[in-house]
Order: structure tokens, then sequence, then C-alpha cells
């Protein structure tokens, strides 16, 4: 049967789509963009970096997805990764083993992500502001693990987790391949995506249906946290330090965008972790593309931002009713479209 | 004649006036404006360092990145009677009414490191680095020690708009200018931080032949450098000397780096302020002498000569 990975991929065609074309103007403004070189032991390019560079960010959205489908949020990743890179300094520069180190790292994030579902599931605080305690108190946290100063290491082990590669494939690549995968198949194969959803949709009658929200709530926020702690793994190996003050610093920001772009609506309800990993692709393939093209950073902001609104008037509802209404305007010849009113139908379909 | 005379005699009263606050019970307020960055805590430290050193009393306020905290420590400074204030103004405005009540108790207000808006006979001077000046004495390294040959520089800029970002790139651009042979080919905003710098390397290298058509790096800030050079040597070139790197501030990663022979010059923004400004206090305090209103700190250079190692060690206890 194609049918469930069919209906996938019609889901994120638009995404694809945006993808490729951003793919083919950075192709176009930096000649030798798709060249992929095999130098020290990896693969070298501008691809490849793309697929490296975006990877906190790919990581962040994978727990945001999540969150966003039970119509909650999560504010404080970008500052869990800051804490999180403190953290696997800290205790790599104290001398603990690495496995050590990564699996204290890991817990925090996950304790951070208890927190903030804590605040959620149990005094039922509103999601934005739940987490929002943490983004700002976090990078305080994060200070005071680190004393103020960019702590820096030197541990083989852990600088491998940020700049190593596997098979020729940069190691971040690997990890937020693997955990999209991960944690698709463990939703989507189980009930378990169902029932998220379902909270998203009416957490109150979900739990009169005899779901247990409150768990499937700590549990979720629980895996941001998890997801922003290998962010912030990453991103402190990639640098070989932990900089509470700048690391992962608006990159909560940037997950949400990617959870957007990659047409999850934020009213939740309804997620695909494949279309967020594509829409964080496409946020760093713009990012790329600006670096790459050479223009003065003046204009990085507003480049950016106008190509972020092009992507979402795209995919927008009422595009989409504007595209079904050209596609079957009437007089057109009488085998394009069925007699049914399919502007409506499409419409609501965009808009669940 | 007689003039000179009551002259000398006013100064002689003034110098005795100011007779029990001489440097050695010399009692000294410094408002810091918080713990925001590693070469604001090495200020601090520094500070505190040359106070002990001159036997100088210093009260400490941080003032957690807040104006009215700092003017809240103003005020309990004056109430203590101070000698004299020493203030890092954590925004430029809005200090008029605070130096004034300062004036009015007579207690002179030393600047540190930035700037106020206020007209300039409410503070005694002003002890800062020139940020432009840094830029130059990073480009003059480079073309000195390019020489004749061609060479295309990449940029890695601050945070876009912002004033060390701005002044650093014209001093550059003031010292390598004349010289056509040094040509800046890219510029890019690596936000100051270590992430940025290292991710717009990458790119800088990608678009410029895998990085075989880039001589030098000038970055506006180290942190920036240390990222980008992590980004060439994982393109498979060698930083400092592949691909010269010049940056400023002189924090201690950068000395780890030019050991290693993968920077080779940075222009050190002074984190000792403190010093020229007792300098003048006491100077003022002892025969009412007034310093000019702006005292340059020095934006010395260091290269690889100027044994990395040792000056590591002593700045890594400063506290970066």
């Amino acid at each position: 049967m194609t049918g469930p990975g069919l209906s996938t991929f019609r889901r994120i065609l638009p995404q694809l789509v945006a993808l490729v074309v951003i793919l083919a103007l950075n192709t176009a403004i930096a000649p030798g963009f798709l060249d992929i070189a095999y130098a020290n032991g990896r693969l070298y390019g501008s691809l490849i970096d793309i697929l490296n560079r975006g990877a906190p960010v790919a990581l962040l959205a994978i727990g945001m997805t999540l969150v966003i489908a039970t119509r909650g949020i999560d504010l404080s990743v970008g500052a869990v990764m800051a804490i999180a890179g403190a953290v696997a300094a800290a205790l790599i520069t104290s001398d603990h083993s690495l496995a050590v180190t990564v699996l204290a790292t890991l817990g925090v994030g996950i304790l951070c992500g208890l927190w903030n579902g804590a605040l959620v599931a149990f005094l039922g605080i509103q999601p934005i502001i739940a987490t929002l305690i943490l983004m700002v108190a976090g990078r305080g946290i994060a200070q005071l693990v680190t004393e103020g100063v960019i702590l820096t290491f030197n541990d083989p082990g852990l600088i491998f987790i940020g700049s190593g590669s596997l098979a020729s494939v940069p190691f971040p690549v690997i990890l937020w391949v693997f955990l999209g995968i991960v944690v698709s198949l463990l939703f989507r194969s189980t009930a378990l995506g169902l029932l998220v959803e379902a909270i998203g949709i009416n957490r109150r009658a979900s739990s009169l249906a005899g779901i247990g929200t409150s768990a499937l709530l700590l549990a979720v926020y629980a895996a941001s946290g998890l997801c922003a702690a290998v962010a912030g793994i990453v991103a402190a190996a990639d640098i070989r330090g932990a900089d509470a003050n700048n690391a992962g610093l608006w990159l909560e920001l940037d997950a949400i965008l990617a959870v957007v772009v990659g047409g999850n609506s934020l009213m939740g309800g309804r997620f695909s972790i494949a279309g967020s990993l594509i829409g964080a692709m496409i946020i760093q393939s713009v990012n790329t593309g600006i670096l790459l093209a050479g223009f003065p950073p003046e204009f990085n902001l507003v480049i950016k931002a106008a190509i972020i609104v092009v992507i979402l008037v795209v995919q927008s509802p009422a595009s989409h009713t504007l595209f079904a209404y050209f596609k079957h305007r009437p007089g057109r010849a009488p085998d394009a479209a069925p007699a049914t009113p399919p502007a409506r139908e499409t419409g609501k379909e965009a808009a669940r | 004649m007689k003039i000179l005379k009551t002259l000398a005699g006013a100064v002689a009263l003034a110098g005795l006036m100011a007779g029990p606050a001489l440097a050695a019970d010399m009692t000294v307020g410094f408002s810091q404006i918080g713990s925001e960055s590693g070469w604001r805590a090495a200020e601090t430290t520094l500070t505190k360092e040359q106070a002990e050193k001159r036997g100088i009393d210093l009260k400490f306020a941080d003032a957690q990145q807040k104006q009215e905290n700092q003017i809240k420590a103003i005020r309990s400074f004056i109430a203590q009677g101070v000698d004299a204030i020493l203030l890092a103004p954590v925004v430029a405005t809005g200090w008029d009414q605070v130096l004034e009540e300062a004036k009015d108790a007579e207690i002179p207000v030393v600047l540190l490191d930035r700037q106020v808006d206020s007209s300039d006979d409410l503070y005694l001077t002003a002890v800062g680095s020139d940020l432009e000046h840094e830029g130059e004495v990073a480009g003059e390294w480079l073309v000195k020690e390019v020489g004749d040959k061609d060479c295309n520089i990449v940029e890695l800029q601050g945070t876009t708009g912002s004033s060390p970002a701005i002044k650093r790139k014209a001093g550059f651009e003031k010292a390598i200018s004349g010289h056509d042979n040094l040509k800046i080919v890219r510029s890019q905003t690596g936000d100051f931080t270590r992430t940025k710098g290292k991710e717009v390397m990458e790119s800088f290298l990608k678009a410029e032949n895998g990085g075989k058509n880039i001589c030098a790096l000038y970055a506006h800030n180290d942190d920036m450098a240390v990222g980008a050079i992590q980004a060439i040597k994982e393109a498979g070139l060698k930083p400092g000397s592949d691909i010269l790197v010049v940056s400023i501030d002189a924090v201690p990663d950068i000395f780890l780096a030019m050991q290693n022979g993968e920077a080779n010059a940075t222009v050190e923004l002074t984190p000792n302020m403190a010093g020229p400004a007792f300098d003048a206090l006491d100077a003022y305090l002892k025969d009412g002498t007034k310093p000019e209103k702006f005292i340059q700190t020095e934006s010395k250079l260091y290269t690889q000569s100027d044994d990395p190692k040792s000056i590591y060690e002593e700045k890594k206890n400063q506290g970066y």
C-alpha cells in the first residue's frame, strides 16, 4: 500500500516546491552552489552546509511540532539550548566521562521540559506564558553554570557531536534525520500521534474520552526539552564552547517558523514532522543563500522576511482558494473539474 | 604678578582642602553596568585590583544592566561622601540630574568606557578607547604584513548598526585605503558571536573558491575570529598561514589560537580603564589639575611574537 506514503508526500508537496525554488535561486546567485566535494574525510559543499547549519533549528522543530500539535507553544527552547550547552561544557571540563556528560545534559533538558509541561498540564497556565518563564530565566541559569564566561572544552568525543562526521556525513545531520525518523515512527505507527492531535483539537473532550491528557502534555513538553538539549549539545560542540549569552538566541522563533513554514497550523490538531524538517531546511537555505549572495548585511533580515512572506502567502488558505478558482474556472475544458464547488472544499481542507 | 600669587594661593588652598583625600585614604564609588560580557567582568576585576594597589577604598555597585540602579548607586555614593565616583554608564541619556547632584556635592565623576550625552562640565573626564583607531591599528598591521602582494580580505562585522561595528569597519578601511593591492572582497555580519562567525566564514570559503582566493580575515572581535578559525581548519586550510587572521579585543582564547599559530594579531581593548582614571583623579584631587575631557586608552597590538602563552595565563584570571 502506497496510500499513507503518498498522502504524506502530497501534504508536504508545497514545502518541497518552495525548497526547490529557493535552492534554484541560490544556484542562480552563487555558481557552484550544488557542488559537493569530498575533503578531509567528509562531504563538503554549500548543500552540506545547509543540512549541517540547519541542524539546531531542525532538532528544535521536531519537539516544537509535537508541542504545537497540542495547541501549545514552547518559547523556552533557545534558553534550554543555552542551559544544555553550559551543563555539557561544565561537566566535561570537570573530567566527567562523555557518557555521563551527554546523559546528564539530556536529563537536564527533559527536566526543563517537565517544568514547562507541569505548568501547562497541571496548573493550566497558557503555554506561551508558561514557557516564557524559562525563556527569560533560562539564560540566567546558563550564566550561573558557566559563571559568565564562554566555557571552552577540548574533549574530542564531545566535539565530534558538533563537528565530526560519520560515513562522511556531518554528525549533526545524522542526528536530526535519525531523531526525525524515530519520532515520526513513534507517533505515526502508534496511536500516540492521534492522541496528541486530539488534545490539540479539544483537550477537554479528549480527557472525557479517556485520554490521559496531562501525562501526554508532560511527555510532549519533555520531548521538546530533550530535542532542545540535543540541539544545545550540537551548538556548543560546534564551537567547542558554551556561550550562555548567545547559544540558541532567538532560535525558538526560527523553530516556530520552521513548523509553520512546514505547513503546520499553530491551532494544533494536526502535524507533520517531515513538513517541519523541510521548513527548517527552507529557512537555512534562505540564510545560506543570503550569505553566499554577498549583499551588505543591512539587507539580510529584509530579504529573509520578504522570502518568508512569499512562502506563507502562497501557502495560505486564501491563495489555495484562488488557485482552485483559476484551475476550475467556468468556461474551461468541461473535463477539467467535477461539478461540485471545489473551491470551498479545498479551502476547508487547507484550514483544517 | 599679583594675579599669579593669588592663583598660587588658591591652588594651595584647594590642595589643603583636598588634603585628607590624598590617594592613600581615598574612597571611590564605582557604579558598574553589570556582568554583560567577559570583557566587563575583566574590567571589574582590574578596577578592584588597581584600587587595592593604590590603597583606594573602592565601593562597588553592580547595576544589573539598569540605569535606575546606577542612579540610586550614585546618590548613595554622594550621601556617603565619597571622594570620587567612577561610572560605566549603561545608556547615554538621562544622566543630567544625577551628575548635577554630584557636581553640587563637589564630587568629581569619571566616566569609564562609554560616553554620556550630558554637557561635559558635569563630569571630570571620560576614559575610553577609540573604536575607529582600533580598526586602524588592525588595518595597519595587515598592510605591513602583506607588503606588495595582492590580498583579498574577508571581513566579519559586528552586529549590524552597532557603533563598534561601524567604527571598527571605518577605521580598517581608512588604514587600507591607498593600498590598492588590499581589497575587501566579502563583508558580512557575524553578530559578534562564535557560532555566526563560523557559519559566515564557511559561506565565505565556499563563495571564494574553497578559500583559495582569500588571503586574510579581519574580524571585528576575537570571538568571531575563533569561530572562523575552526571553519578554516575544517575546510582543510591553515588559519594563520593560508589565511591571515587579525581581530580586535584581545580576549584570552585568541592568545591560545596565536600560540598555536592559528591567529596572527589582535588589537587590545584594554579592560584597565580604571588605571588612567585613578591617575587623573589623583592629580585632580592633589592640586586641581584638570585632565582632558577624553582620555584615550592605548589600543595595543599583540602578535605571535609577544609570548601569547604568558599573556593567556595572565588574562585567564581576570574574569573574561
